[in-house]
């Protein structure tokens, strides 16, 4: 069996995450039949980075302002005993409400649905939204729990000890999907 | 590995500060939580917590009992008049009872300088101290500093003078080490009957006159005059107090820029206080009672977590990907 490559390969570009957030966007407007009582709620915190771009660009094409909430879901995981002695723990901002609105979560990668289990249940904390919609950058496969979502931006299949790294401009420095094996994560 | 506070928070002596600064960065998310509809988040589902309180204390406890719901622990609250110390038991028996039926945490308020220290030492659960003698009361403390945070931002080379019985006070101790770890210049003010003799020996200024503090601080932390103190003769009077060293207003007005006025509370109106300076626009009085749930949820939080041994216990083994700052997310 030929040994497996531990470089990592980059599965979007800069430009190619441009292309897929603008397709993003036109999903996520044909979904709620329009921007009337939508609000993009990311999660803490390249998910916010990503909502933020998406309600820029839906923004542009529809000529309205769309509400944007950002959600950390840190206090609502089911293992604070085994995260690091450090948890970080960021802001949720929900000011605009979400009752009867039509709420699109927005987040960087799925992968078990444990993260967005924990976002369902943290928006349930807030409110009752009409509908609620999940749009990923990257769907990863293995999920551990009954989730999918409604907007991908890109599906990859890969074995469940890689990573899949989110770079998004103002955290990283530059855009990018990258896909890191398992067995290169000690590389420089 | 245990949580990035230890086991038990028992001052703010020991800590770093590092690990100051990480329970005020970690407290602020947390007064959004006091803002919502439904004032609750699962963090501590499942955990029970007793607060263990030997001397009467009304504010630190209830504090302490919204901190834990809005994490939504079990609390069960146990008063020395209520509990068997009264039939002769010990501290420590009490404690071990309370471990036995399996609880994770106590918080205890106790009369004796390191009393916390002493529980700490026997039972496994994690010990908070809420108050123990006139050694520490270290989230009076994080809640001090959090509110001066909020108002100067960075705390490095502040000025902040604590005010009245220094010699009597957990807080001011709490205060100094707290204070000092972050950079603040920190005085005393007070009568010297009410302050430790070695109070130099803790790096701190000594300001006999209450109008020169006001000059020289950005903050005053105004003690609270124990009324018991007067009968034992540490001053002549509380009216006396008042004339010397009571903060009023028309000391304030002379103050050369802007001052905050903190106090731990029960203020004595009138003493060491005046009621128009505690309700005026330089009292983060009542920020500072906000700003003590959040800080008590912060360390409540910081003691539960990063703990993986006990989540692998407690699964038989099973072993799970973690990381609460992870790239990828889950």
């Amino acid at each position: 069996m030929p040994a497996r490559t531990t470089e990592q390969k980059t599965v979007l570009s800069a430009h190619a995450v441009e292309r897929t957030l603008k397709r993003m966007a036109n999903e996520i407007v044909e979904l709620n039949d329009g921007t009337a009582d939508l609000i993009i709620v990311g999660i803490q915190r390249r998910g916010v980075q990503l909502a933020g771009r998406l309600v820029n660009l839906i923004e542009e094409s529809e000529g309205v302002e769309v509400p944007q909430g950002s959600l950390d879901i840190t206090l609502y995981r089911d293992d604070l005993q085994t995260i690091g002695p450090r948890p970080v723990v960021g802001p949720t901002s929900l000011q605009w409400g979400i009752e009867g609105m039509n709420v699109v979560i927005v987040d960087d990668v799925l992968y078990t649905g444990r993260t967005v289990r924990a976002a369902l249940d943290e928006l349930a904390d807030f409110g009752r939204p009409a509908r609620i919609a999940l749009a990923v950058l990257v769907d990863r496969g293995g999920r551990e729990l009954p989730i999918h979502a409604d907007i991908v931006g890109k599906r990859v299949l890969i074995e469940p000890g890689d990573r899949v790294d989110v770079m998004v401009d103002d955290l990283d420095g530059r855009t990018a999907v990258v896909i890191v094996p398992a067995a290169g994560e000690d590389e420089p | 590995m245990t949580s990035a506070l230890g086991k038990d928070l028992l001052g703010l002596e020991p800590l770093s500060s590092e690990q100051i600064l990480l329970i005020l960065d970690t407290a602020e998310p947390f007064k959004e939580i006091s803002e919502r509809a439904i004032k609750k988040v699962p963090a501590l589902r499942g955990q029970t917590i007793v607060n263990l309180f030997f001397e009467s204390s009304t504010r630190t406890r209830i504090s302490f009992e919204f901190a834990e719901k809005r994490l939504s622990a079990d609390t069960v609250n146990v008063a020395a008049s209520g509990s068997s110390v009264l039939k002769g038991e010990t501290l420590v028996d009490t404690a071990r009872n309370l471990e036995a039926m399996r609880i994770d945490m106590v918080v205890m308020r106790h009369g004796a300088s390191g009393a916390a220290q002493f529980l700490a030492e026997r039972i496994e659960s994690n010990v908070i101290n809420a108050g123990d003698g006139t050694h520490e009361h270290p989230t009076q403390g994080l809640l001090d500093l959090l509110t001066l945070r909020d108002h100067f931002g960075d705390l490095k080379g502040r000025r902040v003078c604590i005010c009245g019985d220094v010699l009597h006070s957990r807080v001011a101790r709490s205060n100094i080490w707290g204070l000092q770890k972050l950079g603040v210049e920190v005085a005393v003010c007070g009568p010297r009957s009410l302050l430790p003799n070695a109070i130099e020996e803790f790096g701190v200024r000594v300001i006999p006159r209450i109008e020169e503090a006001i000059e020289w601080a950005d903050a005053l932390n105004v003690l609270r005059l124990q009324l018991e103190r007067m009968t034992a003769g540490y001053i002549p009077s509380s009216r006396e107090y008042n004339r010397v060293f009571g903060v009023t207003r028309e000391r304030l007005e002379r103050a050369p820029r802007d001052i905050l006025i903190m106090h731990p509370g029960p203020m004595n109106r009138g003493v060491e206080i005046d009621s128009d300076v505690a309700d005026g626009p330089h009292s983060v009085i009542l920020n500072q009672v906000t700003n003590g749930i959040a800080v008590r949820m912060a360390v409540l939080y910081l003691l539960s977590g990063g703990r993986p041994e006990l989540a692998e216990a407690a699964k038989g083994g099973t072993g799970r990907r973690g990381g609460a700052e992870m790239t990828e997310a889950a």
